[in-house]
Parts: C-alpha cells; sequence; structure tokens
C-alpha cells in the first residue's frame, strides 16, 4: 500500500493518528455494549435483592394462612392465594383445550387460504393487545353480557382469553416440530388424519405444547389489570370456594397493599410478592424441566 | 401405549372386501368406516372452531368497547373528546378532553423508550456480534426473566427504590413522579428490545461481514456501517413494538406515576395515563352505566387503536426485512 502512496493517500502521521482513532472508537464501542448488557443483569439483581430483603421476614405461615387486615400485624394472604388457584384451574380448563386445538387446525388441517391467514394475522394482532382491554372486553362480554358478575369464572374466562394466543404459538411451534416422516409413516398403517394426528403429532409435541401452556399459565398467575377491570375485588376476608363466588387475587393484594400510604403495609407487598416470585420461579423451573426432558427423549 | 389396539381397527375394509365377501363382516366394516367418517368430520369441525375463538375475541373486543364507545360519543362530540385539554370526568364541574391522559400516555411512554432503545439495541449488538456462544447462551436466559416479572412487581420496584434514589438526587421529585415509572418500565422492555433486535442483527448474512472485514473494517465499522444499516427495519419494528407496548402497560404506572391527568413535560411530576385512568375507575366506586363510567370505554378504545396501529405496522416492517434476505 505504502509504495503506491498518490496525493490521495493522506500522510503517515495523519494515518496513525485516524488508526489510534479508530481502535478506540472500537473499545468505547465494546465498553458501552458490554455495560449495557450488565444494566439490565444489575437491576435484575437490584430488584431481586431490594424485594427479599423487604419481604422475605414477612413471608411465614401466619402470613400465608391469614385474611387480610387493617391491622398490619395480622394481615395475610389466605384469601389471595386461594383466589389465584381458583382462577388459575378454570383458567388452565378453558384456555388448553381451545389453544391446543386451535394449534392443531393451523398446522395440521387448515388450508392456505384467506381464511386462514386471517386467523393468523389475528392472532398476532391480539397477542399484542395491552392485557387492560381484555379487561373491558371480559367487564362488557362476561360480567355484563353474561351477567355472570365479578366472579372467579369471569376472570378465568377473561384470562383464558388473554393467554390463548400464547398457548397457541408455543403449541403450534411444538407441532411444527414434529418430523413429517411420522406423520408419513402413521398414514402407511393406514391411520385417518385424527388418528395420525392423536397417536403420533400430540404424543410427540406434548413436552412443547405443556412447556408453553405452563408459562401462559405463569403469565396469567401475575396479570393484574384486567382482573382490577372486571371488578375483582381489593379486600376478601373470606375463602372463594368455587368458580362462581367473588374473589381477590395475589397480584390485586400486593397492588392493594402498595397503594396504601402506612409503612408497614409496603412490607406486607413485598412479601406478597416474594410469594408471587416464588410460585413464578416454581412454575417456570417445572417448565424448563419439561423442555430438557423431552428434548432428551426425542434425541 | 394401548394405542395398538386401536390402530389395526381400520384395515379389516379392505381385507375384508378382498377374500371374505361374508354379509356380516361387510356390514360391520361399512358401519365401522361410516362411524370413522363422522368422527374425523366433527373433530375437523370443532378444531376449526378452536382457531375461529381468535377472531371472536377481536370481534368481541370491537363490539364491546364500540358499543359503549358510541354511546359515549352521542354525549359528548368527539371532537371535544379528541382536543380538549381538561380531563375532570369524576368531578363536580365535568370535562372530557382526553388529551392529559394522552400526554401523560407519551411521556412515560418516551421515558422506557430512551431507556430500552439504546441499551436494548446495545445489548443485542453485544449478544449478536461480540459475546461468545456459552456466554450468551448465559445471559440471554437470565435478561428473559425480567420480562417474566409481573407488573405489580416493577410498580413496587418503582415506587419504593427508584423513586427515593431520585428524590435523593432531585429533591423536588414528587412521590408519583413520571421519571421512576419511565424507567423502571424501560427496563420491563428492555428484553423484547433486545430479542427482537438480536433476531435481525443475526439475519445480516455474514457475507456482508466479512465482505467488509476484506476491505480493513474495524469490528466497531462493521457493526456501525454494515450490521445494524442490514438490520433497521427489523430494529425499527423492536422501537415500534417497545412503544406499543409501553402505552398499553398498567400497573406500573398506576402504582408509580399517580392519578393526576395534566399536560406537559416534567418528569418529576406525577402524571396520569390513559391505562392508569381505567383503573382508577375499576377500583372506584362510579356506577356502571353512568357517562363517568362510559369514560373508560373511550379511553380503552383510543388505547386500543393507538396499539394496533403500532401493532401492524411493526409486523409489515418485520415481514419487509424477512423478504430482504431470503
Amino acid at each position: 500500500m505504502s509504495a503506491q502512496a498518490t496525493a490521495a493517500v493522506p500522510s503517515p502521521d495523519v494515518w496513525r493518528a485516524s488508526q489510534v482513532r479508530r481502535r478506540w472508537s472500537g473499545w468505547l464501542f465494546y465498553g458501552l455494549a458490554v455495560v449495557s448488557t450488565l444494566m439490565g443483569l444489575v437491576m435484575l439483581g437490584a430488584l431481586l435483592f431490594d424485594i427479599f430483603t423487604d419481604g422475605a421476614r414477612q413471608v411465614d405461615w401466619h402470613f400465608l394462612s391469614n385474611y387480610p387486615s387493617r391491622i398490619a400485624d395480622n394481615a395475610g394472604l389466605r384469601s389471595a392465594l386461594l383466589g389465584s388457584l381458583w382462577m388459575l384451574a378454570f383458567t388452565a380448563i378453558i384456555a388448553f383445550p381451545l389453544g391446543v386445538g386451535a394449534a392443531i387446525y393451523l398446522e395440521e388441517y387448515a388450508p392456505d387460504n384467506w381464511l386462514t391467514r386471517f386467523i393468523q394475522l389475528n392472532i398476532a394482532n391480539l397477542a399484542g393487545v395491552p392485557s387492560i382491554v381484555y379487561g373491558l372486553l371480559g367487564l362488557g362480554l362476561f360480567v355484563r353480557w353474561l351477567a355472570l358478575g365479578r366472579v372467579v369464572l369471569a376472570g378465568s374466562m377473561t384470562m383464558a382469553l388473554l393467554i390463548l394466543p400464547l398457548i397457541i404459538v408455543a403449541s403450534r411451534e411444538a407441532i411444527r416440530a414434529v418430523p413429517d416422516s411420522l406423520r408419513e409413516g402413521s398414514y402407511a398403517l393406514g391411520a385417518t388424519r385424527w388418528q395420525m394426528v392423536r397417536q403420533t403429532v400430540l404424543p410427540s409435541a406434548a413436552g412443547g405444547i405443556l412447556t408453553g401452556t405452563i408459562l401462559a399459565l405463569a403469565r396469567a398467575i401475575g396479570e393484574t389489570a384486567p382482573l382490577i377491570t372486571i371488578g375483582a375485588l381489593t379486600y376478601v376476608a373470606f375463602d372463594p370456594n368455587g368458580p362462581l363466588d367473588i374473589f381477590t387475587v395475589l397480584p390485586i393484594q400486593i397492588f392493594n397493599w402498595v397503594s396504601l400510604p402506612q409503612k408497614e403495609f409496603h412490607s406486607l407487598a413485598a412479601g406478597g410478592i416474594v410469594v408471587l416470585l416464588v410460585v413464578l420461579l416454581t412454575a417456570n423451573s417445572l417448565a424448563v424441566y419439561l423442555r430438557y426432558r423431552m428434548q432428551r427423549r426425542l434425541q | 401405549m394401548n394405542n395398538w389396539r386401536s390402530a389395526p381397527r381400520a384395515q379389516p375394509t379392505a381385507d375384508a372386501a378382498a377374500h371374505q365377501p361374508d354379509g356380516f363382516e361387510l356390514a360391520s366394516s361399512r358401519r365401522d368406516s361410516l362411524r370413522r367418517k363422522l368422527v374425523e368430520r366433527s373433530v375437523h369441525a370443532v378444531l376449526f372452531l378452536c382457531a375461529v375463538i381468535s377472531i371472536l375475541t377481536t370481534t368481541g373486543i370491537v363490539i364491546t368497547l364500540l358499543g359503549e364507545t358510541i354511546q359515549f360519543f352521542g354525549e359528548v362530540p368527539i371532537v371535544d373528546f379528541l382536543t380538549g385539554t381538561r380531563w375532570t370526568p369524576l368531578f363536580a364541574s365535568k370535562s372530557f378532553g382526553v388529551l392529559p391522559l394522552v400526554n401523560g400516555t407519551i411521556v412515560v411512554a418516551l421515558v422506557a423508550i430512551v431507556v430500552a432503545v439504546p441499551i436494548g439495541l446495545l445489548t443485542a449488538i453485544f449478544l449478536s456480534e461480540f459475546a461468545p456462544a456459552r456466554l450468551r447462551s448465559v445471559v440471554k436466559p437470565v435478561l428473559e426473566v425480567l420480562a417474566g416479572i409481573p407488573t405489580v412487581v416493577y410498580g413496587y420496584f418503582a415506587l419504593q427504590f427508584v423513586t427515593p434514589i431520585l428524590r435523593d438526587i432531585f429533591p423536588q421529585t414528587q412521590i408519583f413522579n413520571v421519571a421512576s415509572a419511565g424507567i423502571v418500565m424501560g427496563f420491563m422492555i428492555l428484553p423484547m428490545m433486545a430479542s427482537i433486535s438480536e433476531d435481525s442483527l443475526r439475519a445480516v448474512p455474514s457475507d456482508l461481514r466479512q465482505g467488509a472485514y476484506a476491505l480493513g473494517a474495524t469490528k466497531f465499522e462493521v457493526v456501525s456501517r454494515v450490521v445494524v444499516p442490514g438490520a433497521l427495519s427489523g430494529i425499527l419494528a423492536a422501537i415500534i413494538l417497545s412503544i406499543s407496548r409501553a402505552i398499553g402497560e398498567t400497573m406500573i404506572v398506576a402504582i408509580a406515576a399517580g392519578l393526576q391527568p395534566q399536560m406537559g413535560f416534567d418528569l418529576l411530576r406525577s402524571m396520569e395515563t390513559m391505562t392508569a385512568y381505567i383503573v382508577q375507575v375499576s377500583l372506584g366506586d362510579t356506577p356502571q352505566g353512568g357517562i363517568e363510567f362510559r369514560t373508560i370505554f373511550a379511553v380503552g378504545t383510543l388505547l386500543f387503536v393507538m396499539t394496533l396501529v403500532m401493532n401492524l405496522l411493526s409486523d409489515l416492517l418485520v415481514r419487509r426485512y424477512r423478504e430482504a434476505y431470503e
């Protein structure tokens, strides 16, 4: 290069300076990228640390088994925990079959036409609708129009619609991952389409479907806004005993405690968050474990 | 697996017809195949209905929102709603100008974007261009944890951890303020921003990178002049999706940003967003059926339209960059 130096090529000094500048900007950029990545991790660490130092000592049997109370020392999570469990159970019962059914239809049955494409576009868009809009839907459709009132079932149906796109997308991916050779083998043995799906595709895709469903249900446990909108209560001092009882859930109870001005209640909120995070962590670990086991079995 | 028991039943149709034209066998196999056809048809129909639920959901959202909103606009002129700068539907002297809520929503979303976009993009660049595979496989799932934390938890964190820090630095900060909610919301949407950007960075073919290296470019120059421009439409899609997520986010703002609808850009003051207003009315004792209660559907419609437009736009962008390289 230097041998062919012409008037257009900068002098060695200028060239060296530009080399130094280029090297430095490279290091600077690398540093920025590392720092940015660390910031996300540090924030996560700060959040978990803050919450566990505030809340861990709140969590004991007394806290889990008492009803909420105006006196912070007596307050507990009992009704919120039970409400979350009831809500979750019915959400799963409604959303799981619908989501898996829709996924099977789209992957194994749907013809390639405008209706199918419309359904797919629709599911993609539903995944982006703010959760509070689902709350307005639940309020208009289930609480008022079906006249269910502010009960567990109305909450579950709202939540089921909210997580349906998640279950459908995850299940479709799991079904798509089943190799076609299995399908053809099943057909070759004389199976009809449904026999093929039921005996070949679903057993192979079960791990992925289950993992996706657990993650979707984890999302439902943590959602607050739609349930506030349909009118779930913030103060419940009795056990909800079925789908037609009024209820509250864990995140709403936490929200209620955070919104109170007294400091004692903020500690209670942190305690509630610890319980909520432990539940979510368990669900997520279960999902990861299932995925790992299924991957090993397929290999 | 006892599946084997039902599978062989499928075969007798052909066999029986071939070497045993016995009347009884024939009738039973015909009944069998008729039954199977019926099962197939009904399964198909049921599965189709499951898929159609998604269309019904969208229809339900539109009808619920529009029904109440049209009634609302029967009492409040739509122009007043969209251009008014005073939002006091719960007061004795009522005004229905939604702009303060829109203002609050946009300001919070802007703060979140200012946090999430640079950090998310740089994280994506680090993960896709710099990090060794093993480091990436650890960092990525840990960052995903941020996306799985319930928003009410972020709200607590904003109010109890970030706000006190802000008040130490800027003493005039109000307890409920936009900055704290926006910053925390930025970290909530960070994983989504990073993960979509990373996907589009990885979609840039490595030929382009190698070509640039061959011309003597440094890593920084390859990333900033080849990879990022090549992934631009995907990155834009990620930004739009992040804005849409920030606008629809509810619990962080309801807890940490306060309930005072007002115009302006003072980040250290309290503002009310559209979503926080819906929560406020839902929690209160506003009687259902009145004009006050109907406001939440009008606000919800506006929110739905805003996020829908942005989601469609980002969908369009993602599709475009996919076509560019495949």
